[in-house]
């Protein structure tokens, strides 16, 4: 028992709470919330610290023994999560304070944003099938709210698509966790990871992975079903945009990675193929849509598509290596992700528009914000010393390694076109003769910065750092490909 | 042309008085018959919605005037307290207690922080419900 498992949950929640309470003061919610978000890194971190050296940790809230209520568990993986999310939930904040117009800051802008906090913490920190279900609704409706938050004629519209996808999946999820209940009797997944084990039943758990698969790649935006995310992270403002794009597909993904290392283990030359299959498809057709685009944040958003392929690609292959790639990858997609759309956000401050037909010449007259969002670019992109290449190679050579030629080819086109789509932002945006009129040039980005510049540090350093940092994502890897180390924390025996 | 609603109004504030109390009725009766938080509260909604059918916003408001978002807050505080409160005490969050006590009147009852929970509970479905209602209703 350990009650520190739940307050990454808990802060953000009670201090959502309190923030409806000053909805008109513009100075006590700034101030509150840069504390309890400050506060919910520092807890992160300290969380991360003790499962590190303590192993995993439980809480069994209530105090009822673990099958039977609900329990929240701390693993490396988890941890790892939660931290990133504290990390971006930080830096969006603080872009927002500059970005987000006052009059939208009074219609309780700060309580969702926590609640949307709670969400992905809670469900990054659950150990109950049911109780994700819950978490991931308080995150998405959390998220319905700030993605109308304004209320235009075009979030509206993009925001109703949103919205009806995902209510869809919510209801497809319970179906799958009825059918989950009625073969193994138990929602605990630890409890479930168990009787699927013995349970001899291959043919109807495979449905219930695919249906399950089927709705967390919907979250995800992995192949079939991603048609939803680039029209609507178009709306919403550049802070909302940053946090939805470093967070929320990666909460489906993570939902992915943990169902299908712990409970859907029984037939991987079944469920995995196909999550590597539906991976392909997904890095390849997301980096086209970004190719094909001539919009800055609309090309960032294609480009979480085919990023989310890389990580399921690394379950897809599943070994140690490359899930140690995957989750390697999911570190610095988060944090490079949310800094390119809040570059999205500075240039779209100077220049008035995100179309880069209309952009140009911004290096003259920003230098910084050219020559730091070439760094999270190239990151993007894969380029050595940054974090986003040691990733790309960790999964490629496990791919290599495996056989799997056809896969670690198209990830090595797509890298490519990844890399094309991204220069076109440079040139289009920051070469060129200047499209942007005098007095737009004299606007101050320098504060816009400031949030983004600890994002570049981070990035850099987890590219510089890679050694000690790919030797922790072996270690969460192989944490998460052993479940019987779950199944012990949680039931304890 | 105006309308004298007698009959409404005279029902009204019978009615209104019996859904209350067996609004109340409910809540409490959640812990071992069927009922709870979230009917109890519904069903004082509805008898406050009552009200404001019959009469108009304008007066419910000066009868009844409570701000149904801080409504939301504070239920939510309450649930999360005890919650808290047994994370303070040194259990797991959310553990309940209970006990026996001889109140005058009641004579032996069982006191469960559990109803502190619920009226949380309570508080934040009645605020929900008659603040999505009058926002839609007050609309112009």
């Amino acid at each position: 028992m350990n009650n520190l498992v739940i307050v990454p949950i808990l802060l953000p929640f009670i201090i959502g709470v309190v923030l409806i309470f000053f909805s008109k003061h513009r100075t006590v919610q700034h101030v509150i919330s840069a504390v309890a978000v400050t506060m919910l890194l520092a807890v992160s971190i300290y969380l991360a610290y003790v499962v590190y050296h303590e192993g995993i940790q439980t809480l069994e809230l209530g105090n009822w023994p673990a099958p039977f209520g609900i329990v929240l568990v701390a693993d490396l993986f988890a941890a790892m999560m939660v931290i990133l999310c504290a990390i971006v939930g930080f830096v969006c904040l603080f872009f927002a304070f500059k970005t987000i117009h006052p009059d939208r800051e009074k219609f309780y802008f700060y309580p969702f944003y926590f609640f949307l906090l709670t969400g992905v913490n809670g469900a990054f920190l659950t150990g109950d099938l049911f109780n994700l279900f819950v978490f991931f609704e308080v995150m998405l409706i959390a998220s319905y709210i700030l993605i109308v938050f304004g209320g235009t004629k075009y979030q509206l519209r993009e925001s109703f698509k949103y919205v009806a996808i995902n209510i869809f999946s919510s209801i497809l999820f319970i179906v799958g966790i009825a059918y989950l209940y009625g073969v193994t009797g138990t929602l605990n997944m630890a409890h479930i990871a168990e009787r699927v084990a013995e349970a001899d039943q291959q043919g109807i758990l495979n449905v219930i992975a695919i249906v399950l698969l089927l709705v967390f790649a919907i979250k995800g935006a992995l192949f079939p079903l991603y048609f939803w995310l680039p029209r609507s992270y178009f709306g919403p403002p550049a802070a909302i945009a940053a946090l939805f794009g470093g967070l929320l597909t990666k909460v489906g993904i993570y939902a992915i990675i943990r169902t299908f290392t712990l409970i859907f283990t029984h037939d991987p030359a079944f469920t995995h193929n196909i999550i590597l299959a539906l991976a392909g498809a997904t890095m390849f057709f997301g980096v086209l849509g970004a190719v094909s685009q001539f919009d800055f944040k609309r090309i960032l958003s294609y480009h979480i598509i085919s990023q989310v392929g890389y990580m399921v690609m690394g379950l897809g292959i599943y070994t140690p290596l490359a899930l140690a790639g995957a989750i390697y990858y999911i570190a610095h997609h988060i944090i490079v992700k949310a800094a390119l759309f809040l570059f999205a956000g500075a240039t779209q401050k100077v220049t008035g528009t995100t179309d880069l037909h209309k952009m140009g010449g911004l290096l003259k007259t920003h230098p910084w914000l050219g020559w730091l969002f070439l760094v999270a670019a190239l990151s993007l992109a894969g380029i050595p010393p940054l974090s986003g290449f040691f990733s790309k190679f960790a999964l490629i050579l496990a791919g290599l390694e495996e056989g799997r030629w056809f896969i670690v080819f198209v990830s090595l086109v797509v890298g490519l076109l990844t890399l094309f789509s991204m220069m076109k932002i440079f040139m289009y945006a920051f070469w060129r003769e200047q499209k942007h009129s005098e007095e737009q040039a004299r606007t101050r980005v320098s504060g816009l910065l400031w949030p983004i510049a600890p994002l570049i540090v981070l990035t850099i350093g987890l590219g510089l750092g890679a050694e000690p940092i790919f030797r922790f994502s072996l270690e969460v890897a192989e944490q998460i490909l052993d479940p019987t180390v779950y199944i012990r924390a949680v039931l304890g025996q | 042309m105006r309308v004298n609603n007698v009959m409404l109004y005279t029902i009204t504030r019978v009615v209104a008085f019996i859904i209350l109390s067996f609004s109340i009725y409910l809540f409490f009766a959640g812990h071992h018959n069927p009922g709870g938080g979230f009917i109890g509260g519904l069903m004082t909604a509805a008898a406050l919605l009552l009200l404001y059918l019959s009469f108009d916003l304008k007066t419910i408001k000066q009868i009844i005037p409570f701000n149904y978002t801080w409504m939301i807050a504070i239920g939510l505080l309450l649930s999360l307290g005890t919650g808290v409160t047994s994370m303070l005490l040194g259990y797991p969050f959310l553990t309940q207690f209970f006990d026996y006590f001889d109140l005058p009147f009641l004579g032996e009852t069982e006191l469960a922080t559990a109803v502190l929970f619920d009226m949380g509970i309570y508080l934040t479905v009645v605020g929900i419900t008659l603040l999505s209602i009058l926002t839609i209703g007050e609309d112009r």
